[in-house]
C-alpha cells in the first residue's frame, strides 16, 4: 500500500529493529497503556489503547462507544422536525450546524426551498456555530500542550458568539431552531449590529492565540513534522474538513457544493496548508475562523427581506426517496443518507460523522511516536465524542 | 558591633521558626499572589474572591480543605504503603535543607559554611528520590512514567545549573554564599560603587541558564512533563491525596522561593543594599537592623525572580522529553561551558 | 412519485457533469451493473453485484473517486413495530411487511451501500449491492483504509460480515450482545419497556383535515 513508503514508516521499522538488537541483551517488557475513558485530554470518553516501548508508541488503538446513542435507531421512530432535537447533541460546540445538512435533505425529498431571507440566516449562524467551535479547539489546544491561558481566551470569546446564538434561537448549546422550509423565527432586533462587534471581537482573538500560542518555539516544535498524513492517506481514511486541507487538498463543500444556502454570496478563501503535520491542522483551522467572521460579517449586509419560512403542511409527511446531502461542518463533512418512504418518520437515516472518519486514522498516525505527540495529534485530529459515537 | 545575646536554646527556637517561616511565606505568598492572583489576571479572570478581602484568605480554606480529606494509599501500593506515604515527606526535606545555607541578613543566617552554594545544589536533588519513590511505589502507570520523566529532567538540568553557579563562583572567589552577597554588594562596576556589583550584570548568560535550570528544576510549564496533566493525569502525584497531596504542593512553591532566594542571592546582592550607600565597607561594618530589613530586602528579590518564573509558566506550552534533554545538552552545558571559559579568562585578566 | 429504478434521466433538468460521470462508471464496471439512477442536480446511484463489490470499488478508485465518505446498510424490511407507538393492551396492528427497495432496485432484504467522491470537483456517486443470504459481502478495507472502521460498525449493526476484513470486533457494543439494533426486526427497548407516552395523547393533531389528501397521495 502506498502508506508504506512513508517515512515515518521508515523511521518506525529503523527504531523497531534497534529496539529488537537491544532486546536480545537486555529483555525488555513493553507497556499497555490505556489513555481514557477517564482522562483529562481525551475531553469526553474516548479511550486510547497505546501499547509503549519506553515512551513510544508501537502500536494504538482508539476505543469509541463509550457515547453510542443509537441515533440512527431512534431517528426511525421519530417524525422528520423531531429528529432535529436528536441530532442536534452529535456535535455538541456547533449544535446548529448539525441541523442543516438533515433539514436541506428532507427539503430536497419533499421539493420545497427555504426563502433567501431563512437560507442568508441560516448560513450565519452555520457560520456562528462553526466560530463557537473552533475557537474553543484554539483554547483547548494550549491546554493539550501545557499552556493554560489560551483556554480562558477561548471561553470568554466564545460566551459572546453563544449569546448571540442565544438571541437569536433561544438556545445557547442545542438551538433546535431549523425547521423544514425555512426557520423558526426571524432574527431579534440588535441581531446585526451586535454580531458585528462580537466579529470585531473574535478577530482579536484569533490574533492573540496565533501570537500566543502559533508564534511560539515551544509549540511550533511540537507540533510541525508530527503526525504527518499524505494526501493520499487522508482521502483514504475519509478524513475531512481542516484534517484533509491540512494535507493539501483544496476542498470545501461549501464552496465547492451547490447548495442552497448563502456561501457563495460572500467573498472568503479557502486555507490550505501543504504540510499535513499538526502544525498545520491547528493553522488551517485558526484562518477558518478569520474566514467564517468574514462571511458573517458580509452575509450580514446582504440579509435580504422576506419570510424566513416557507409553505409546508403542517404534518410534514416527506415522499419516497433518498436523498444525500453533507456540509462542511466545523468538524468536518456532515452528512446524512435520508431514506423516506413516504411516512411521516424517515426509514432510515445514516449519520455520516466527521469525527468518525478522522479518528479511525489514529491507529496509523500513532505509530512510532511518544507519549506527549499522542495528546498533540489527537488535540489536532479533532474530535467530539458525541461526532465520533453518536 | 553590639548583637543582640540570645540563650542557645532560645537562639535555636528562632532558627526552627525562622525555617519554617522561611519555607512557608515564600510557598503561601507564590501560591496567592502568583497562582491564584496574577494567573487570573492573565487570564482575564478575577481569581479567588470571596475568601477574604480579595480572596486572601482562600489560601486557608484549600488547605483546610485537603486537611480533611482522606489519606488515600491505593491498593496496588499497600505492599510499600510506608514508602508511599514517605515520598512527599522526602521531597518537603529538600526542600529545608535547601533554606538552610540562604543568608536573610549580615547575621540572619541558619548555617554559615564555605561550602554553601556545592551544599545547596547537592540537597536540591534530593527531591528527585522522593519523586522517583513516588512515582514507582504509586504503582500506577502514570506515575510512573511521570516519576522517570522527572528524573531524567531533573539529572540533566542539575549539569547546566552547576556550571551557571560555577560562573559566579570564579567571580566571587568564593563558595561561601554569604561571601557572595558581600563580594556583590561590596564590589564596584569600573570604580563605581554607586549599585555595588550585583553579578546579574557580569554572569547574565549564567543567570539565564540558572533561572531555565531551575524552571526544570521546579518542573515548571514548560518543563512540566513529569506532571503533564493532559498526557500523565498528574505525573508522580496522581495516586496522592490529601495531605500528602498537599504536602507535594507545599514542597513545589516553596521550592521555587527558595530557588528564587538563592538567584538572588547569587546573581542580585542577596539580602544587602550597595554598601557604599551607607559607607560600609565589609561585612563587620554592616548595621544591626540590616538583620531585619534584609530578610524584607530578599524577598522582595524574591517575589520578582518569581514573578518571571511564573509569567513563563503560565504563558508557555511544554516540550517533549527528548526535546527537553536535546534543549540541556546540546544547548544550555555548552553555553555554559563557553561562559565559565569567558569567566575564567576576564577574571585573570583584571 | 419518483421511478425508483431507472437508467434513464426523467427530468427537465440537464446534468452534463453526472451524466458523463454514470457513463464513464457504468461503462467501467461493465456486466458488474445491475441498475443505476441518475437524478440531474442530486446525485448517482450504482447497483453492483455482490461478488463484485470490490472490484466495483478498485474501478472507482481509479476512475478518481478517491474519497471515501460512507459506508452503511439499509434493512429494507418495513419494522414489525412500527414506530413503537401501539398500545400494548390493544391487539397488534397488521402490518404491510413487503419489502420495497430504494433507488437503484434490488432483490434482498439487506444492501449495503457506500459513497464516494472525486475530491475538489464534487461529483460523488453512490454505490450499492444486494446483500446474499450467506450475509456476507467483500471487505474494501484493503482499497480504503477508512471503511474499517465503517464495517466494523455495519457489521455488529446489522450482522453482515465483511470478507477479508481484518478485526470485525464490535465498536460500541459489548462483546457478547446479542442481536443486531439496527435490523428492523431488533425491537427498541425503551419503547417495549414502557409504551410510548403518545398513546394517551388523544386530541387530534392540527390541520389533520384540512392536509390529509395532500399527504395520502
Amino acid at each position: 500500500m502506498t502508506m508504506l513508503g512513508d517515512r515515518q514508516q521508515l523511521s518506525y521499522i529503523a527504531a523497531q529493529a534497534a529496539d529488537a538488537r537491544v532486546n536480545v541483551e537486555l529483555e525488555t517488557e513493553g507497556m499497555t497503556l490505556n489513555i481514557g475513558p477517564q482522562h483529562p485530554a481525551t475531553h469526553g470518553t474516548l479511550r486510547i489503547v497505546a501499547r509503549l516501548d519506553g515512551e513510544q508508541v508501537v502500536w494504538a488503538e482508539p476505543v469509541a462507544g463509550y457515547m453510542h446513542r443509537g441515533y440512527e435507531k431512534l431517528t426511525e421512530v421519530r417524525t422528520f422536525p423531531q429528529v432535529t432535537a436528536l441530532i442536534n447533541r452529535i456535535d455538541w460546540l456547533g449544535s446548529f450546524a448539525n441541523e442543516v445538512p438533515f433539514i436541506l435533505a428532507a427539503e430536497k425529498l419533499m421539493g420545497v426551498e427555504a426563502p433567501p431571507r431563512a437560507q442568508h440566516i441560516r448560513t450565519i449562524l452555520f457560520e456562528l456555530s462553526r466560530i463557537a467551535n473552533v475557537s474553543l479547539f484554539l483554547g483547548d489546544l494550549g491546554v493539550q500542550l501545557g499552556a493554560v491561558t489560551p483556554v480562558f481566551f477561548a471561553f470568554r470569546d466564545r460566551e459572546y458568539v453563544l449569546n448571540l446564538i442565544e438571541a437569536a434561537t433561544g438556545g445557547r448549546f442545542h438551538p433546535n431552531f431549523d425547521r423544514i422550509g425555512g426557520l423558526k423565527d426571524d432574527l431579534p432586533a440588535g441581531f446585526i449590529d451586535e454580531t458585528r462587534t462580537v466579529m470585531v471581537k473574535l478577530r482579536r482573538f484569533c490574533d492573540e492565540i496565533e501570537s500566543l500560542l502559533f508564534g511560539n518555539e515551544i509549540f511550533q516544535s511540537r507540533t510541525r513534522g508530527v503526525g504527518v498524513i499524505p494526501r493520499d492517506v487522508a482521502l483514504s481514511y475519509g478524513l475531512s474538513g481542516a484534517n484533509l486541507r491540512a494535507s493539501g487538498v483544496e476542498w470545501d463543500l461549501r464552496r465547492d457544493q451547490d447548495l442552497p444556502m448563502a456561501w457563495n454570496k460572500a467573498d472568503w478563501k479557502v486555507w490550505t496548508h501543504p504540510d499535513g503535520d499538526s502544525f498545520a491542522r491547528c493553522w488551517v483551522r485558526l484562518q477558518e475562523v478569520r474566514e467564517s467572521t468574514k462571511i458573517v460579517d458580509q452575509l450580514l449586509d446582504t440579509i435580504p427581506a422576506g419570510p424566513v419560512m416557507t409553505k409546508v403542511p403542517k404534518i410534514i409527511k416527506v415522499p419516497e426517496g433518498e436523498a444525500w446531502v453533507s456540509t462542511e461542518n466545523p468538524l468536518g463533512e456532515m452528512g446524512y443518507y435520508v431514506v423516506s418512504k413516504g411516512d411521516l418518520g424517515p426509514f432510515r437515516v445514516k449519520i455520516r460523522s466527521a469525527s468518525f472518519n478522522n479518528i479511525s486514522i489514529v491507529p496509523w498516525v500513532l505509530r512510532g511516536v511518544y507519549v506527549p505527540d499522542i495528546i498533540t495529534i489527537l488535540a489536532s485530529l479533532y474530535f467530539i465524542l458525541g461526532d465520533i459515537d453518536r | 558591633m553590639v548583637g543582640v545575646e540570645l540563650a542557645y536554646w532560645a537562639e535555636s527556637l528562632l532558627r526552627v521558626l525562622g525555617g519554617l517561616v522561611a519555607v512557608l511565606l515564600p510557598a503561601g505568598t507564590v501560591v496567592y499572589l502568583f497562582l491564584f492572583k496574577m494567573m487570573s489576571f492573565m487570564q482575564s479572570r478575577l481569581g479567588p474572591m470571596e475568601a477574604g478581602p480579595y480572596g486572601s484568605l482562600q489560601l486557608f480554606a484549600e488547605v483546610g480543605k485537603w486537611l480533611q480529606k482522606e489519606d488515600i494509599v491505593p491498593t496496588n501500593a499497600q505492599p510499600e504503603a510506608r514508602i508511599f506515604k514517605i515520598a512527599p515527606l522526602v521531597v518537603l526535606a529538600s526542600t529545608f535543607l535547601l533554606v538552610a545555607v540562604v543568608p536573610f541578613g549580615p547575621d540572619a543566617w541558619f548555617t554559615d559554611f564555605d561550602g554553601g552554594i556545592f551544599y545547596a545544589l547537592a540537597v536540591s536533588s534530593v527531591s528527585v528520590l522522593g519523586i522517583l519513590i513516588a512515582g514507582w511505589s504509586s504503582a500506577n502507570k502514570y506515575s510512573l512514567l511521570g516519576g522517570l520523566r522527572a528524573a531524567g529532567q531533573l539529572i540533566a538540568y542539575e549539569l547546566p545549573m552547576v556550571l551557571a553557579v560555577i560562573g559566579v563562583v570564579i567571580q566571587a572567589g568564593t563558595m561561601n554564599l554569604q561571601k557572595i552577597v558581600v563580594a556583590q554588594n561590596a564590589g564596584e562596576i569600573f570604580g563605581w560603587d554607586g549599585l555595588g556589583n550585583p553579578f546579574l550584570l557580569t554572569q547574565f548568560v549564567g543567570f539565564l541558564i540558572f533561572m531555565i535550570a531551575v524552571q526544570a528544576e521546579l518542573t515548571q510549564t514548560p518543563f512540566d512533563m513529569p506532571i503533564a496533566e493532559s498526557e500523565l493525569v498528574s505525573g508522580y502525584m496522581t495516586e496522592y491525596s490529601g495531605f500528602r497531596f498537599l504536602i507535594f504542593f507545599i514542597g513545589e512553591f516553596a521550592t521555587a522561593g527558595v530557588f528564587s532566594m538563592i538567584a538572588s542571592v547569587l546573581f542580585l546582592g542577596g539580602w544587602g543594599v550597595p554598601f557604599a550607600w551607607f559607607g560600609w565597607t565589609a561585612i563587620d561594618d554592616v548595621d544591626n537592623w540590616m538583620n531585619v530589613v534584609g530578610p524584607l530586602i530578599l524577598f522582595t528579590k524574591m517575589i520578582i525572580v518569581v514573578f518571571f518564573v511564573m509569567w513563563v509558566r503560565f504563558s508557555y506550552p511544554r516540550f517533549r522529553e527528548d526535546q527537553l534533554q536535546r534543549f540541556a545538552w546540546k544547548v544550555l552545558i555548552p553555553i555554559s561551558l563557553a561562559n565559565i571559559m569567558v569567566t575564567a579568562v576576564l577574571k585573570v585578566a583584571f | 412519485m419518483f421511478p425508483l429504478s431507472s437508467t434513464e434521466t426523467t427530468a427537465e433538468v440537464r446534468d452534463d457533469v453526472r451524466a458523463a460521470a454514470l457513463a464513464e462508471v457504468t461503462g467501467a464496471l461493465g456486466d458488474a451493473v445491475r441498475d443505476s439512477l441518475l437524478k440531474p442536480g442530486d446525485d448517482i446511484w450504482v447497483r453492483v453485484d455482490a461478488t463484485a463489490w470490490r472490484t466495483t470499488v478498485e474501478t472507482l478508485k481509479s476512475l478518481g473517486y478517491g474519497y471515501f465518505c460512507f459506508l452503511s446498510a439499509i434493512d429494507w424490511m418495513p419494522s414489525p413495530y412500527g414506530k413503537g407507538e401501539d398500545d400494548p393492551t390493544e391487539p397488534a396492528v397488521e402490518r404491510d411487511m413487503t419489502i420495497r427497495q430504494g433507488y437503484a432496485g434490488g432483490e434482498s432484504r439487506f444492501q449495503v451501500f457506500a459513497r464516494f467522491v472525486k475530491p475538489c470537483e464534487t461529483v460523488g456517486v453512490t454505490i450499492k449491492t444486494d446483500v446474499p443470504e450467506s450475509m456476507s459481502v467483500p471487505s474494501i478495507s484493503a482499497v480504503f483504509a477508512g471503511a474499517n472502521w465503517h464495517e466494523r460498525e455495519t457489521h455488529e449493526m446489522f450482522g453482515i460480515s465483511f470478507d477479508g476484513h481484518p478485526d470485525l470486533r464490535n465498536m460500541y457494543l459489548p462483546t457478547d450482545f446479542e442481536g443486531h439494533p439496527l435490523r428492523k426486526d431488533f425491537p427498541l427497548l425503551a419503547r417495549m419497556v414502557k409504551p410510548w407516552p403518545g398513546i394517551v395523547d388523544v386530541e387530534p393533531l392540527p390541520g389533520e383535515d384540512s392536509n390529509g389528501e395532500d399527504d395520502a397521495s
